[in-house]
């Protein structure tokens, strides 16, 4: 068995394990575009394409909704193709045995997502599209977890703690707990932004269209009315190019729901970046904390600072591109782009979870470290390491 | 003798003819026109399809959907009209089949109407490859998604089930879509563009004809076919 040691910094896994989360991205935006342009169905077979092998469908009969499920599928068995080379690497060269596991997952999670991806078809399952895609947000966040624990920066941060030498002021580059509350924020607004994108994949799966064909207004509402007669209207006035079920008061109120769980987002993302600048500002750097630390470790409070502005920027652009959805009348790019940049949403807050959570068992760590140090000060390694505040 | 049984023959004969010529006169025709009141949203223009190489040669001008589609005298046709609640007396299987083409990668006709059991036959008219993608929502009539090629072999259907405004598609150009009502009952029709329907031989009773239009929804009228043909009017309106 290996030991849970720590591992060594390895570039070419880590570009590697990047490169797999790019290619998850662009496969989840051609996914995208699949739905956006209800193409999902438009290769009737699987895993064959109109017959031929996927691998060797000729080029010129890529045409229309064909090219972008095909190449949806084509760019799939790519994924999966890097997701089983990072997990056989991950097995073979990372000391953490964790590691090695969590490339098992991510393999076998990309073959459910094939196989759900075929048997939507074969089956004629519209439902299975929605586990599709939610499993696909997951699978993103996992691929940017493991890239993110193959960086050189994390790993830096677990090697300070197995006793290399530390910067002889030890407040720079030391762990220290994240703060309580910005810490279950952060994990509260994560979980919130997964529900969002189930409610997303639900409503885009609906196969209707638009249900609410307005905004900020609701069918000229603040809250639409959902009568019968209400939606009986409303169906008779959609003119849609596409086939597209009629509209529903159940497809109205998910849309609903969907805003409103987009407005909690975006105050909660605010509360982040309002919580996580407050405790930044606990701690004073002598150099006025411009300067990286010593051996180039980033303070964590200002990484968390520049991590939450990120994330309200995606989240404030998010909301934008959710209002340009409506106004273009779910144009496929649009729509699209606001697939994209929910996924993002999601792994930036998983990521973000990963770190404060890292960070605060370190933290515990530490200070377990320091305890033994007083008590035994023989034990030469570290220096003791400084626990900041909670 | 001989001419005894002759003559029995002649009056068996007479009392069957008599028995026949009976029924029919007593079935009657429920006709009727359909119109429009208000101003239907305007119809859209199918940019994509001229987007579409394969498809925009096959067009001189953009075409546009056809939802509503009224009159000059506000006329309303692709109503399909039938007698609502009467089932089992299907005759579907010794009809002839009803074809849906799909030509200048368009469903034609995009609404139409055909009998539990009987035959409908889809073909492909065009140059290029199309999906036949049926989605019916109806307990017991199957989905299916088959390919059809340029000058492939026509796809047959067969449905079991009645069921309102059953949907073909092509996933490959998404705009294409078709409306199959299916009836348990030879009695149904689908109004033209003059608003005229013509509801025939309906044996004598008391009905409720019924008139669905896929985006103004639906109407009935409760009706008596005694020995004569029967008017049953309708009027949707936009709100």
């Amino acid at each position: 068995m290996k030991a849970n040691a720590v591992s060594k910094s390895n570039p070419w896994l880590y570009w590697f394990a990047v490169l797999t989360a790019l290619a998850t991205l662009a496969l989840i935006g051609i996914g995208g575009l699949v739905t956006s342009h209800e193409a999902g169905m438009s290769v009737p077979d699987w895993p064959t394409t109109y017959g031929y092998n996927m691998f060797l469908f000729p080029i010129n009969k890529w045409l229309g909704g064909i090219f972008y499920e095909h190449s949806h599928r084509l760019l799939a068995s790519l994924v999966g193709l890097m997701t089983t080379i990072l997990a056989v690497w991950l097995w073979l060269k990372d000391r953490r045995t964790w590691m090695s596991w969590l490339g098992v997952a991510a393999f076998l999670l990309v073959v459910a997502q094939g196989v759900l991806g075929g048997l939507r078809v074969t089956m004629h399952m519209d439902s299975l599209g929605i586990y599709h895609a939610t499993i696909a947000q997951l699978f993103f966040v996992l691929t940017c977890a493991i890239a993110l624990f193959t960086s050189r920066w994390w790993l830096n941060l677990q090697t300070g703690r197995a006793g290399s030498p530390q910067p002889a002021d030890g407040a720079m580059g030391t762990s220290r707990p994240t703060d309580k509350n910005l810490r279950g924020l952060v994990l509260f607004t994560t979980i919130l932004i997964f529900v969002q994108l189930i409610i997303a994949a639900a409503m885009r799966h609906q196969h209707a269209g638009l249900a609410i064909s307005d905004f900020p207004l609701a069918h000229g509402s603040l809250w639409p009315d959902t009568s019968a007669e209400a939606v009986a209207s409303y169906n008779a006035q959609r003119v849609s190019i596409n086939a597209e079920n009629p509209i529903t008061a159940f497809q109205i109120e998910l849309q609903m729901a969907h805003r409103v769980v987009a407005l909690v987002i975006l105050i909660l993302t605010v509360a982040c970046a309002w919580l996580a600048q407050r405790w930044s500002s606990r701690f004073s750097v002598p150099d006025g904390g411009n300067n990286p630390a010593p051996g180039g470790i980033e303070l964590q409070p200002r990484v968390f600072v520049r991590l939450s502005r990120f994330w309200l920027a995606l989240i404030v652009f998010q909301v934008g591109l959710g209002a340009a959805t409506i106004w273009t009348n779910k144009a496929a790019d649009v729509a699209t782009a606001h697939v994209l940049v929910g996924a993002l949403a999601l792994a930036v807050g998983a990521l973000w979870c990963a770190i404060a959570y890292r960070e605060t068992v370190a933290a515990v760590y530490d200070r377990r470290t320091e305890a033994r140090h007083a008590s035994n000060p023989a034990a030469i390694g570290a220096q003791p390491a400084m626990t900041g505040n909670k | 003798m001989k001419s005894g049984h002759v003559l029995e023959k002649i009056v068996l004969f007479m009392v069957a003819a008599l028995a026949v010529a009976g029924q029919t006169a007593s079935a009657a025709d429920i006709i009727g026109v359909i119109t429009l009141t208000g101003t239907p949203p305007a119809e859209k223009e199918i940019t994509p399809l001229m987007e579409n190489p394969d498809c925009a040669k096959m067009h001189s001008t953009m075409p546009t959907t056809h939802f509503y589609v009224v009159g000059p005298n506000h006329e309303l046709a692709d109503v399909v009209v039938s007698l609502k609640g009467v089932t089992g007396k299907s005759t579907g299987a010794s009809q002839p089949p009803v074809v849906l083409d799909q030509k200048g990668c368009l469903y034609t006709p995009q609404i139409l109407a055909i009998q539990t059991g009987q035959k409908l036959i889809v073909k492909n008219s065009d140059p290029c490859i199309h999906n036949v993608h049926a989605t019916p929502t109806g307990p017991g009539n199957p989905e299916s998604n088959q390919v059809q090629r340029p000058g492939g072999a026509d796809l047959n259907f067969v449905y079991d089930q009645p069921e309102m405004f059953l949907r073909f598609k092509c996933d490959v150009h998404p705009w294409m879509f078709a409306w199959v009502s299916v009836f348990d009952s030879p009695w149904f029709c689908v109004s033209s563009p003059d608003g005229k329907f013509v509801i025939k031989n309906v044996p004598p009773g008391k009905y409720t004809v019924e008139a669905a239009h896929r985006k103004l929804g639906t109407q009935t009228q409760d009706v008596e076919v005694k020995d004569g043909d029967v008017t049953a009017n309708f009027s949707f309106a936009v709100k």
